[in-house]
């Protein structure tokens, strides 16, 4: 799992973020549910969805790596980056989690691995780019934070919790449908029982999808938490405040790859597949604008607002502190 | 893109849209008095030689063409530049602009890629200003801002460049796809 920075994307790309998680959703539930019929046993599927997770938990850091193509690099290859962790370890008294490098233009930063230990911290190309060094600092600080806190972990278990939430609906339904233990012998009445089935797939999947809400929103509170850890680690809310600016909305879209290397990729001479007006809106969804927007409820990440007031008050204590 | 085009997966080359070039004096003064920014007098047109045997041809057939009052140059991505050098801004354009119908006309007109007019400080700037250049993309239509502080790190000025957006305002038909502000570092124009 990657805990990655907010990059406020376009309207479309939150459209089919949404729309693959409850895609993931509904795949989930249907595949418990085809096991159910055709395995008959709660053990088996138990082990199944747990070694899924297990998974999850064990390989998280080789699947993020491998999903954002980061390249792990010795302090040879990167002096600068070795560095700002080194100190930042020291500060905050951890073991040096790997480093690792992404070469995309999107400038973005995230911190896996289930234990402190076997952590990896990956910055991408963009983003060591467009910030300067206490910025970048700042970013990596908030991604140390994730590896002190263990995000990886209780991610996997919140849902690891939502799964087994959606698997228990299942299975108290079909005890109670099938008066205890009475499931295998629904061929009496198929009609009934394929109606069964089917509230039975349906309040499973309502399920799962409500706590597949409940971990984005735990999922942004520990973003909340790791930018706070973060910024009184290195004791500067503002550098991470600006390093925020500078990578989400406007100035993170700027790209830094040169018009001449990146015309074969875009195909620059001819037009392109979606022209100007879509850009336009996305230019203008950047606004955002307060109130409770339903995309909200679907993100990992708080609202840049939202983060910057945060920052915006620690920066304010810490100068009443002094 | 029309449907045929998209169900046999065919693209057309794009027009180089010439036009738009004479909007920039106009612009000019707006970002002088709004900042003080006045031309660098240099100018260059950027062009994608094609691939072949083709391309030796189309150099000297440009610097035929063109005649003269430009410098030619090859950059190390392999684009070639046509770049002048005139005092007054109106001038830089008229050349460009003639350079460009005089390409199109010839029927290079696909292969141009971009304009590119430098900026700096004139004597009114604040203290804080610093040269810039405005890219015209052909197939566009449009330009952008690109202020590089540091070209071997490859770092730009991203802050400075909305800022300019901003001057400009209507007065040029600025980029609105940001994605698309794709700088140029080492440029050869000033």
């Amino acid at each position: 799992m990657a805990l990655s920075h907010n990059i406020k994307g376009d309207r479309g790309l939150t459209t089919r973020m949404l729309m693959t998680g409850f895609f993931l959703v509904v795949l989930y539930a249907v595949l418990i549910g085809v096991l159910f019929f055709f395995l008959k046993s709660l053990v088996l599927i138990l082990v199944i969805a747990f070694g899924l997770l297990f998974c999850q938990y064990f390989f998280s850091d080789k699947i993020a790596m491998y999903a954002m193509h980061a390249k792990e690099v010795t302090p040879e290859q990167a002096p600068e980056l070795h560095g700002v962790i080194d100190r930042l370890c020291a500060l905050a008294d951890m073991p040096k989690p790997r480093v690792a490098i992404a070469q995309t233009d999107v400038p973005n930063a995230f911190a896996t691995g289930r234990s402190p230990k076997a952590a990896v911290v990956c910055a991408t190309s963009g983003l060591l780019r467009r910030l300067d060094e206490p910025e970048i600092e700042a970013v990596l600080a908030h991604e140390i934070s994730h590896v002190a806190h263990r995000d990886v972990a209780v991610m996997t278990i919140a849902s690891g919790l939502g799964m087994i939430a959606g698997l228990l609906t299942r299975v108290m339904f079909f005890s109670e449908m099938f008066g205890g233990g009475g499931r295998g012998n629904n061929n009496q009445s198929g009609g009934q029982a394929a109606m069964i089935e089917m509230v039975v797939m349906l309040v499973s999947i309502v399920v799962y999808f409500v706590s597949f809400l409940l971990t984005m929103a735990l999922s942004r509170y520990r973003e909340l938490a790791a930018d706070r850890s973060g910024a009184l680690l290195i004791g500067r809310p503002s550098q991470l405040a600006s390093a925020l600016v500078k990578i989400s909305g406007e100035m993170g879209r700027i790209p830094t790859k040169d018009l001449r290397a990146a015309e074969p990729f875009n195909a620059f001479f001819f037009v392109p597949a979606v022209a100007g007006q879509n850009a336009q809106d996305q230019g203008r969804g950047q606004g955002g604008g307060g109130g409770f927007s339903f995309g909200s409820l679907f993100r990992t990440h708080p609202t840049l607002e939202r983060r910057l007031a945060q920052l915006d008050a620690l920066e304010h204590q810490l100068g009443q502190a002094d | 893109m029309g449907l045929f085009d998209t169900l046999l997966g065919r693209t057309k080359p794009v027009k180089a849209n010439l036009d738009a070039l004479f909007a920039l004096p106009t612009a000019a003064l707006t970002l002088q008095s709004a900042g003080g920014l006045v031309t660098s007098g240099h100018a260059g047109v950027c062009w994608k030689p094609p691939s072949g045997q083709g391309s030796e041809d189309l150099q000297t057939e440009i610097s035929q063409l063109v005649g003269e009052g430009f410098t030619e140059t090859k950059d190390s991505f392999g684009y070639g530049w046509l770049l002048l050098h005139e005092p007054a801004l109106d001038d830089l354009v008229t050349h460009a602009h003639m350079a460009n119908t005089t390409l199109t006309e010839a029927g290079w007109g696909p292969q141009l890629l971009c304009s590119v007019f430098g900026f700096v400080p004139g004597p009114d700037a604040s203290d804080d200003a610093k040269p810039f250049s405005l890219v015209y993309l052909y197939k566009r239509g449009t330009f952008y801002p690109f202020a590089p502080t540091d070209a071997q790190k490859e770092r730009r000025d991203t802050e400075l460049e909305l800022r300019i957006r901003t001057m400009l305002g209507v007065d040029l038909p600025v980029e609105p796809d940001l994605a698309r502000w794709f700088p140029m570092w080492d440029l050869p124009v000033k």
